[in-house]
């Protein structure tokens, strides 16, 4: 398939899930969808597809909690990224681990970093931060105040 | 049936960085394992995010030691991705340069450990010494051994000087020999093959499965790599084979990187007798509101990062993605069902860099932990109870 037949595909299948398509260059696409339809997309990309699953991004942008799946399309050379926005109170999506086991550790590393429930993911510890970090600090949310006052921190220039 | 557990950390004996594995076996045979990392937190994507987009070039380049040149060249193209810029050709072929340079000397280095680890020092001090040269090469190309601090957004930051350009050729060339050797000592070595084959076999399946990377997948006949795949840089311009091989045991892994290294050593030498002339830089003042992936074939796989900026001069947020994050958990994949004494040498087998990995949560506190060995031999201890005490083993 093409990259034009594949993004119609897309577009077509699920039309009733895409928030937002941004078809950024001939390398990215962009694709916002509702949160409730992710394991939806994400397991048509990854395994009829067959697309690589590179990562996920979380991002605190203020106004909801974003997560983007970067997605690697390499027979046609295009990362398909889908874009979820979560309420910043109390951000909850399905997770992907059931699915795909590469999604396991960053959703982890999500989960202890911004805060997000990842619904029926199978082992939700913690993976980067320290067994002494208290509950329910988020050290990448923008409202993130010291907790450890005797920590040094490098503030930049 | 009685289980016992292994701890192997959380400083790691053999590859003297900080990570935890614990082992659940049944006499021999490993059961369960369970990887604990987080040890070596530093907080770079929190302190890029303090930083101008020029400034990061270094903070990220200190990641690891080792891919000094993968994670700023992720991190350019991400940067040039949010604008979108092409860099001069001269600075591609510069970049190239430098990356397989950088590809050489890891494999090289992990090739010496993996020899080290099975108590084949031979090979560990033989490789090494070459090892030796080709930092040689890339201190006359770019004035250092490592952190080459070459790379910037939009361009290089410094030119090749022609005149070096002919004394790393040869002594580029002065190598291949010695590799020709080393090639066939390590594949036709009969010791080699009785340990290695057949042992920490990653099939295709959980390849795709667990989204490995780099040689790890390569070696399990998953013939995805970056710069193929998305050429950039001068890869599309230089003639170069992908190796991949079928088996995924070990010893595969071991081919497929020695095999790199020559390919490597090709990239290499085409891209400095074909050095275009011309700018080396854009000189890029402002980075507008968008964002920005990047990606690059660092030794051990495909490092992706992802840059978003709001239109002032640092990056809103930067995403590192390692490849060690995405190779380390098939450990659960190989290692289960193999003895304790090939659990060493499959753990290290995906090359694991946990610099890398970890890079995540801001905390250093002064003068409240300083332990002392006493101590660190009591924490240990404890900390060994506890996991006995989890797992429920008396």
């Amino acid at each position: 398939m093409t990259r034009e037949e594949i993004l119609k595909d897309l577009k077509q299948r699920f039309k009733e899930d895409i928030v937002n398509f941004f078809d950024k260059s001939p390398k990215r696409v962009y694709m916002e969808i509702k949160p409730e339809s992710l394991v939806k997309c994400a397991s048509y990309i990854f395994k009829e597809l067959k697309a690589r699953f590179n990562i996920a991004s979380g991002v605190d942008s203020r106004t909801a909690i974003e997560i983007l799946y970067h997605f690697s399309l390499e027979y046609i050379n295009l990362l398909v990224s889908l874009r979820v926005k979560l309420n910043r109170n109390n951000p909850q999506i399905d997770s992907l681990a059931p699915v795909f086991k590469g999604a396991n550790w960053i959703e982890r590393e999500i989960h202890e970093i911004l805060g997000v429930d990842f619904k029926g993911h199978p082992d939700l510890r913690r993976l980067l931060l320290p067994d002494e970090w208290p509950k329910g600090v988020y050290p990448l949310r923008c409202d993130y105040t010291e907790w450890d006052k005797n920590a040094i921190r490098d503030r930049g220039v | 049936m009685a289980k016992s557990v292994i701890p192997i950390g959380p400083y790691h004996p053999l590859q003297e960085e900080p990570e935890f594995f614990t082992l659940t076996v049944d006499g021999e045979t490993v059961v369960d394992i369970d990887v604990n990392i987080g040890y070596n937190h530093r907080g770079i994507e929190k302190l890029s995010e303090l930083k101008t987009f020029d400034q990061s070039t270094f903070v990220i380049e200190r990641i690891c030691g080792i891919c000094s040149t993968s994670h700023p060249f992720a991190y350019t193209r991400a940067v040039e991705d949010i604008i979108p810029v092409e860099v001069p050709e001269r600075a591609k072929y510069i970049r190239t340069t430098i990356a397989e340079g950088e590809r050489v000397h890891s494999h090289l280095l992990w090739l010496g450990l993996a020899g080290h680890f099975l108590g084949y020092n031979t090979v560990y001090m033989w490789v090494w010494k070459l090892r030796e040269e080709i930092l040689d090469v890339m201190e006359i190309l770019s004035g250092n051994r490592n952190n080459y601090a070459i790379f910037k957004p939009g361009g290089v930051r410094r030119d090749f000087n022609p005149d070096d350009i002919p004394l790393a050729l040869r002594k580029i060339d002065s190598i291949v020999p010695t590799l020709n050797k080393l090639k066939k000592a390590i594949i036709d070595d009969p010791v080699l093959h009785a340990r290695l084959k057949g042992i920490g076999i990653l099939t295709r399946e959980d390849a795709l499965d667990y989204c490995a990377l780099g040689p790890t997948s390569r070696a399990s006949g998953v013939a995805k790599d970056v710069r193929k795949d998305a050429p950039y840089g001068a890869y599309d311009q230089v003639d170069w084979d992908m190796i991949v091989t079928q088996n995924g045991d070990v010893f595969e892994k071991v081919v497929v990187r020695v095999l790199e290294v020559f390919e490597s050593i090709k990239i290499m030498k085409q891209c400095l007798m074909n050095l275009p002339p011309g700018e080396i830089d854009l000189n890029i003042k402002n980075i507008p509101p968008g964002e920005g992936i990047g990606a690059h074939e660092a030794p051990r796989g495909e490092t992706f990062h992802y840059v978003r900026s709001d239109g002032t001069n640092r990056p809103a947020r930067h995403k590192v993605r390692a490849p060690t994050f995405m190779n380390l958990p098939t450990c659960k994949s190989t290692v289960i069902g193999e003895t304790i004494s090939d659990a060493t040498i499959i753990l290290a087998s995906v090359d694991p860099c946990y610099c890398c990995t970890e890079r995540m949560a801001v905390r250093t506190s002064e003068g409240k932990r300083i332990y002392g060995g006493q101590d660190l031999i009591r924490l240990s201890q404890e900390k060994t109870q506890r996991i006995r005490r989890k797992m429920g083993i008396k």
